[in-house]
């Protein structure tokens, strides 16, 4: 089999015995072992290398911490600008990183399909080992386990995180206020875009490369400087208008954006066009909506500009007055409209 | 982006606004054919910047909302059968059928698969020899050239095993459906942009002559439909009622030719079913006889499902513009986008999903 340039390092398993997972790789025995020790050696950061064992015993500081879990699955599992494993890894950081926590630890769980290609489990399992040295969390512990082919879609990850919380503030939908300001990191729907332009059936040509990336240093920069942050939300599935509708009914405020502040990329907004999709409700996976207080906003612009992944940071709308807890857009040409909850997935139309 | 940004400039909106309100001196209601024109209006707030004297009206040009409610049943009945890969634009799968809507047959285990275009529903037929691949072929005279396409290419491939449920329908009949009612009130038309880039503008001549409408074929972009309703309102004002085209980067008079022939060469006009409208003569395209082993009625017998709509949903009148969404009881209440009632509340570019999204309340 012809190995991939981007290998950095050869996959481990034989790969003239073993192309493939096969059930016998999740099945106990020396195939398990073999595997696990040859792929995932790397990856996992055992607290205590000398005494393994069935749980690791992790090392905080008293005070707070933050806990979370998520699962990942996406089709294609590797997408330009990413995998699903480096998701794996940025997206539960992110949700740490959304508390004003520092991600620490980490653990990640593999659910193999029998007959996933061993190069592609490779891929995988090399990307989130670089994505967790960026994010500078330590994968502690993990399982892997292997289904029947048709059972799985090559790979479902789940990754929990634990984070330590360093600071007094309250990151959360009942702290954001009327007049906080509402910033985002940069352009919105790639991620999304990016997917469904490689995604089986949909042909045409694209440079969309998802956003993918770990929001964590962005945050713990905006803490450090003292910017008082009323709420955080990474804007991942449903897109900057779903995570607005979920902190507009959660904190019972309005929501005023102005749709020419939103910066979307042209050659995303090009393909939103083709497809009569509204790149305010596609995902993103390196984005985060930052509700602060007026007073902040320079100093937090300041402080996000200056970090890679917040070149592009902009207001994008605030918080209003009373009313009902709506999103509302201030549209191109000047009228105000809702923005509302998606029902459903986001459908193509039909002309 | 280019090509876009210009046809949403902000001052060039508000300026065309100033023109509007300017020539209006008294009520007129127009209608806009089209649902994305519907769904444009709505979601920038075009209505907003129009002089309260001037009404839009939703009119009947959503492929999704008009289709029949029996179609959807025999697209369930299809789409449920083993070895059948049923292929069709993403709006149509949440439309709720008498029982079930695609997406529920999708869960229950059908191959149900969303494409872009019936070529691709063609192509998986040659990729997928051993299934029967059926293509949901709804739409006004847009997508009516690449359906006919799809089944031309089929016959001249011999690929036996590709056919289209059809429901194609065509939008002067149900303009004239809508200008004959008893209830009607529309005045003048924006003419749908994309049927007639396709169609041309030539048969709408007669219809404006009948019965004395102004007639202005309008694009997509909010200064389109702002210049579209500006040329009405000024014909309805000078007592004037001709065809004008504002969309004349797209349209021409003719329109496209060779595309108008492959339609006449596949399909033949047809008496149609409407939904909440009822069956408009001459309103719609069925297989001419030469393509007829194309037909997925015909091949699953299917034809002898019949269905009745909900008494509650008054889409027929929403479609028909004598109502506005929110002047339904069941709006937003019994009839939501999770649990639609009729067909306007599932399809993004039908008047109530685009009300209950952008609006909730009326104005």
């Amino acid at each position: 089999m012809k190995r991939k340039k981007d290998f950095s390092m050869s996959c481990p398993i034989p790969i003239a015995d073993y192309p493939y997972v096969l059930l016998a790789h999740g099945g106990g025995g020396k195939l398990m072992h073999q595997m696990i020790d040859k792929m995932f050696k790397g990856v996992f950061v055992p607290m205590d290398t000398v005494n393994v064992h069935d749980s690791a015993v992790l090392q905080c500081s008293t005070g707070k911490i933050a806990f979370t879990t998520d699962s990942y699955v996406v089709h294609p599992l590797i997408f330009p600008g990413g995998d699903i494993g480096k998701l794996a890894v940025n997206g539960t950081v992110n949700d740490l990183a959304m508390s004003g926590a520092k991600p620490a630890y980490l653990s990640m769980a593999c659910i193999l399909e029998e007959g996933l290609p061993m190069e592609t489990l490779w891929t995988i399992v090399q990307s989130i080992k670089k994505a967790a040295d960026e994010a500078c969390v330590r994968i502690v512990t993990g399982d892997t386990k292997v289904v029947d082919k048709g059972k799985g879609d090559g790979i479902f990850i789940n990754t929990s995180g634990v984070g330590l919380i360093e600071h007094d503030q309250v990151i959360a939908p009942s702290s954001v206020r009327k007049g906080d300001v509402i910033l985002i990191n940069g352009d919105i729907a790639r991620h999304g875009m990016a997917v469904m332009a490689v995604r089986e059936g949909l042909s045409f040509e694209s440079s969309i490369e998802s956003d993918s990336a770990p929001l964590a240093d962005l945050v713990l920069k905006l803490l450090n400087a003292g910017i008082e942050i009323h709420c955080l939300r990474d804007l991942t599935r449903g897109g900057l208008a779903t995570t607005l509708n979920e902190i507009t009914s959660a904190a019972k405020v309005g929501i005023q954006i102005d749709e020419l502040a939103i910066p979307v990329r042209e050659d995303v907004a090009a393909a939103c066009e083709i497809l009569g999709l509204d790149p305010l409700y596609v995902a993103n996976e390196g984005r985060l909506a930052a509700f602060i207080p007026a007073k902040d906003q320079e100093k937090a612009l300041f402080i996000m500009r200056k970090h890679p992944l917040g070149k592009d940071s902009c207001v994008i709308g605030h918080v209003i007055n009373g009313g009902q807890p709506l999103v509302t857009m201030k549209s191109r040409i000047g009228a105000i409209r809702i923005v509302d909850m998606l029902s459903g997935e986001q459908l193509p139309r039909i002309c | 982006m280019k090509y876009l940004d210009e046809y949403r400039d902000p001052k060039l909106a508000q300026q065309l606004s100033a023109q509007i309100k300017k020539i209006t001196t008294k009520p007129h209601v127009l209608m806009e054919v089209c649902g994305g024109q519907t769904h444009a209006i709505v979601k920038f707030g075009i209505d907003e910047l129009l002089p309260k004297e001037i009404e839009l009206v939703h009119g009947p040009g959503c492929p999704v909302c008009v289709t029949p409610l029996e179609l959807i049943d025999k697209a369930v009945e299809i789409a449920s059968l083993r070895d059948v890969i049923f292929c069709s634009f993403g709006d149509m799968l949440r439309v709720p059928g008498s029982k079930k809507d695609l997406f529920s047959v999708k869960a229950e285990g059908g191959d149900i698969r969303i494409v872009y275009s019936p070529l691709d529903a063609l192509k998986i037929a040659q990729e997928n020899p051993q299934k029967q691949v059926v293509f949901f072929a709804v739409g006004f005279e847009t997508t009516a050239p690449g359906n006919a396409m799809a089944v031309y290419q089929a016959k001249q491939q011999k690929v036996r095993n590709f056919s289209i449920l059809n429901s194609h329908v065509l939008v002067p009949p149900a303009m004239e459906a809508v200008l004959s009612s008893k209830n009607n009130r529309v005045q003048g038309f924006l003419a749908a942009g994309h049927v007639c880039t396709v169609m041309g503008y030539w048969e709408y001549g007669p219809i404006a002559k009948k019965y004395k409408v102004p007639i202005v074929v309008t694009g997509f972009e909010p200064l389109d439909i702002l210049q579209g309703i500006y040329m009405c309102v000024k014909q309805l004002e000078e007592g004037r009622f001709e065809v004008e085209n504002q969309y004349t980067r797209s349209v021409n008079r003719k329109g496209n030719a060779p595309a108008q022939k492959l339609i006449k060469d596949v399909f033949c006009v047809a008496s149609r079913k409407w939904r909440g409208v009822g069956t408009i003569a001459k309103s719609g395209l069925q297989l001419q006889k030469a393509y007829k082993d194309f037909d997925a009625e015909k091949r699953f017998d299917v034809g002898k499902i019949k269905t009745e709509e909900s008494p509650e949903c008054i889409s027929g009148l929403i479609l028909q513009g004598v109502k506005k969404p929110h002047e339904c009881s069941a709006f937003g209440t019994k009839c939501t986008p999770e649990k639609p009632l009729g067909a306007t509340m599932v399809s993004s570019e039908g008047a109530c999903a685009a009300y209950y999204r952008y609006r909730k309340v009326g104005p």
